[in-house]
């Protein structure tokens, strides 16, 4: 439909008034909210984060597009919860106790939103149980934790180990991602993967959650 | 009695650590041959304008002997076996340590502007604060190399060069032995038991000083590899070519 394809690619134009516009349209025509969401919102962010992974566009196209995202997603949201509307999964985020650092983390939430997910961020310096309690009380299949240095990694492990005590694998996995960070110390840790960057996460978590592109 | 260790606050002209929109960009993932869209053009130079009224530049630096720095660098016993910076330090003629930081407002304000779905301005704000923490640093550097070399200390063919805790082996850890040392507590930098530095935007270190001989070194350390900035060669590349300029 025209109007929703005009409203993906004013995301991928980074132009939240438009994206505003349409939105609004959108929810004048009477279209149901799932559809608005899927056909314009993630779509657009789709395009977006294609062309960002073929380095055709960078990051602040990226989270110009975000912006203008979530300038349809504020019209948008009193829509879906009326209509109940799911989003792909939950998925609790956090930077772990001790550490202060979160544009890292705050970009690969932006990704997961833009990829339909929603996002609990629990910002920074976050307690290993208040990551578990979180994810139990929301009903979050995911909890992504980020760190970057090496004095706060060891705290990852604290929150995979609470996820262990509480009897909650493999129902709720952990994945972690941040600069001083590898795939090998994912593994050492027991976490359930290590994401490089936003795109990663995304990919990480669709195929966790066994959601389709 | 012995003289105290000269030490010194120097508040930073804002001017001085705003980088240029080029730097920036490239710290944002746009890479230098790439002609940036206009719309990124004008985030950097809203970013450079809100991140000149945020910013309050401030450092302190204060001499240290070779035995001294010693302690301070063996930190928590956990650096790499080898490493380029007590290897340079212990042949150089002055040492310093120093902190510096662009102060606390800037983190708030970005972390105020992604919660208002600021996003790409976020961003943008914070790599200007992260090269002007850089920037901060250089011109921190300078002033310790002006002073050294007021004193008549500093002979033809010297230059300067700083590492970090957390940089080429040197652990982390040695923040605590650095802190207790050197007290930016009194520029209002602290350390948390993480070792994080708060304000988050501040860089810590020491300055060695001497002849541009001692600086170069071939990359023979296990701990390079893993390294993502490889920013000493440019910095060791600025002292063997001359004395680092304000812009460098
Ligand atoms: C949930 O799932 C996921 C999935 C993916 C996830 C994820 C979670 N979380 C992150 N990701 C991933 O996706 C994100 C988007 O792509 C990415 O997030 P990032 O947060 O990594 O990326 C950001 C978007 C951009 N990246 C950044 O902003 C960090 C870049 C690097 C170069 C860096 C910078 C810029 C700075 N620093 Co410094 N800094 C380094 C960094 C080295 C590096 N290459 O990463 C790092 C983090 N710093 C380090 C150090 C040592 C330090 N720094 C310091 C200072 C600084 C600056 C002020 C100059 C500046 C700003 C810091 C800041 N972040 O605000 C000091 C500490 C500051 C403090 N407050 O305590 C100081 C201690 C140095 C000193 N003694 O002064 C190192 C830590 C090493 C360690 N041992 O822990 C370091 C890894 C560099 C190195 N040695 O290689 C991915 O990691």
């Amino acid at each position: 439909m025209k109007l929703l394809e005009e409203l993906a690619q004013s995301l991928e134009r980074g132009d939240s008034q438009a994206a505003a516009d349409s939105t609004r349209g959108a929810i004048e025509l009477g279209l149901p909210a799932q559809r608005i969401l899927d056909d314009g919102l993630i779509a657009g962010m789709a395009v977006v984060g294609r062309r960002f992974k073929a380095h055709e566009i960078f990051l602040p196209d990226v989270l110009l597009a975000a912006k203008a995202m979530y300038a349809g997603l504020a019209l948008l949201k009193p829509l879906m919860i009326e209509q109940a509307v799911a989003t792909q999964g939950k998925v609790v985020i956090g930077t772990v106790q001790g550490d202060l650092h979160d544009i890292g983390k705050n970009l690969v939430g932006i990704m997961l939103e833009g990829a339909g997910f929603e996002v609990l961020d629990l910002g920074t310096d976050v307690a290993p149980e208040t990551f578990v309690d979180t994810a139990v009380r929301e009903g979050a299949r995911i909890i992504g934790l980020s760190a970057l240095l090496t004095t706060t990694m060891p705290v990852m492990r604290k929150v995979v180990e609470a996820v262990e005590k509480r009897g909650l694998r493999p129902e709720i996995r952990v994945i972690v991602g941040g600069a001083p960070l590898s795939a090998a110390y994912a593994a050492e840790i027991g976490a359930s993967a290590y994401c490089f960057d936003g795109i990663s996460a995304v990919e990480t978590v669709r195929e966790m959650l066994g959601v389709e592109r | 009695m012995m003289p105290a260790a000269p030490r010194q606050i120097l508040p930073i002209e804002g001017g001085a650590v705003v980088s240029a929109v080029a730097t920036v960009l490239e710290a944002q993932g746009v890479p230098a041959d790439v002609t940036p869209n206009r719309r990124t053009v004008e985030l950097a130079e809203d970013a450079a304008r809100m991140f000149q009224r945020l910013a309050r530049p401030i450092g302190v630096w204060a001499s240290i002997s070779l035995a001294d720095f010693a302690g301070v660098f063996g930190g928590e016993g956990h650096n790499a076996p080898e490493t380029p910076v007590d290897q340079t330090a212990g042949r150089a003629d002055d040492l310093a340590l120093f902190a510096v930081t662009v102060g606390d407002a800037l983190p708030s304000r970005i972390a105020e502007l992604f919660a208002r779905q600021e996003p790409a301005l976020a961003s943008m704000l914070d790599a200007h604060a992260s090269e002007g923490a850089e920037l901060a640093a250089h011109h921190l550097q300078n002033r310790y190399v002006d002073w050294l070399s007021g004193t008549g200390r500093l002979g033809a063919e010297s230059g300067a060069l700083r590492y970090s805790p957390g940089y080429c082996g040197w652990d982390v850890s040695g923040q605590r032995r650095l802190f207790d040392y050197l007290v930016p507590e009194e520029i209002g930098i602290t350390l948390r038991d993480s070792f994080l530095m708060q304000p988050l935007k501040s860089i810590s270190g020491v300055i060695i000083a001497g002849h541009q001989e001692i600086f170069d070194f071939e990359n023979t350390f296990g701990f390079c590899e893993e390294c993502s900035t490889w920013a000493c060669r440019e910095r060791i590349g600025a002292v063997l070519g001359g004395m680092p300029d304000e812009t460098a």
